[in-house]
């Protein structure tokens, strides 16, 4: 397990995961609003704490740090669990 | 036996499209090399169908070695929406797998797979209509140049560029790790509406009156307009810099809707 200080410097922002959301999402999902299903907070998915690593990546509420999305890739498929977004707000233009 | 019914119309064609993926994997070519500091080099790069893009943004960049092992990384972009090349500035890290092949063996002509423009959060333009506030930890200023060279770019006349003035606070360990010094003295003695202020935290040059701390509240405070001007604020560099400052700017009354961060880490931008 990591130390709380190792887990804090490999934390990012939710922008640097728009390439793999970009091959879930039709359209750019950093600008989308996101809605943690924990504490209610809402912020820009680009704004979520990200936490990445080659298998794929976990987005944090910047708020309580409870997972709202998860995104994971294998050689086939891409998996996206929102289980934590009470709201993915996408605006189309 | 009864004829078989006539197989029904095939649906127009557009429903039988595949979905794309809406950023395209494309092959980039480096067209040149510049060398920015001992340890950072800029890639300017020629892809052919690049869309365009924005301050701020990145790209993902593909390695694939020849037993098909593929490592992906996200680097931003150093050039502005106005440049003729998508250009890269790119750091060296001592474990970096890809960034020490990118500032190491890469030579003019060689290619390699990129997909972008990514990421609508942390971005900028002279539509923004309030003064630009940008704060940079070492190669944390590449997005930030593209800002700033967007900015000399998009507003060639004075008047313009005093409606909307820019400050860069940027955090250096060194005098000689400065990246894009010469162009930022170059842009600021071009332009009264530009303020570039450097801190220089180990090893300060010779005679050396600026700030060599990291950055505090304290100095935040004294760089920054106050709250009530809302400056658009962008904050780039590692992770622990770019908390610090973000939540400094919070606690001087910054709205933080109008505090962007892009840290830079191990796995995302910069490796």
């Amino acid at each position: 397990m990591q130390s709380v200080t190792a887990m804090d410097s490999m934390r990012l922002d939710g922008n640097a995961a728009a390439g793999l959301l970009s091959e879930v999402f039709a359209r750019d999902a950093t600008a989308a609003r996101a809605t943690c299903m924990q504490c209610g907070a809402t912020d820009s998915v680009g704004a979520l704490h990200l936490y990445a690593h080659e298998m794929g990546a976990v987005l944090r509420c910047p708020s309580c740090e409870a997972v709202v999305l998860r995104l994971a890739r294998t050689k086939t498929d891409v998996w996206l669990d929102a289980t934590g977004a009470r709201c993915l707000v996408i605006r189309l233009s | 036996m009864i004829e078989p019914a006539a197989p029904p119309p095939p649906p127009p064609r557009a429903s039988l499209s595949p979905i794309l993926p809406r950023v395209a994997w494309r092959v980039a070519t480096v067209a040149e090399v510049i060398q920015e500091t001992s340890t950072t080099r800029t890639l300017v790069l020629d892809v052919p169908g690049w869309p365009g893009h924005r301050a701020g943004q990145h790209v993902d960049i593909r390695l694939t070695a020849d037993d098909g092992y593929q490592a992906e990384r996200s680097y931003s972009i150093a050039s502005p929406p106005e440049g003729s090349h998508l250009a890269l500035t790119i750091e060296y890290l001592e474990d970096g797998e890809v960034s020490s092949y990118l500032c190491g063996e890469l030579r003019v002509g060689d290619r390699f797979e990129l997909r972008g423009p990514i990421g609508g959060y942390f971005v900028w333009d002279v539509n923004a209509g309030a003064p630009l506030l940008l704060v940079a930890g070492g190669s944390g200023i590449v997005p930030l140049m593209a800002m700033l060279r967007h900015r000399a770019a998009a507003l060639p006349d004075l008047a313009a560029r005093r409606a909307l003035p820019a400050r860069l606070l940027y955090s250096s360990r060194k005098w000689d790790h400065i990246i894009n010094r010469d162009e930022l003295a170059m842009l600021v003695s071009n332009d009264p509406a530009l303020e570039v202020t450097y801190t220089i935290t180990r090893e300060p040059p010779p005679g050396w009156t600026g700030f060599r701390r990291r950055i505090d509240r304290m100095m935040l405070a004294e760089f920054a307009w106050p709250p009530a001007e809302r400056p658009h604020i962008f904050v780039c560099g590692p992770t622990p810099l770019v908390e610090r400052v973000a939540t400094a700017f919070v606690e001087l009354g910054h709205d933080p809707a109008l505090v962007k961060t892009e840290r830079f880490g191990p796995t995302g931008a910069g490796a």
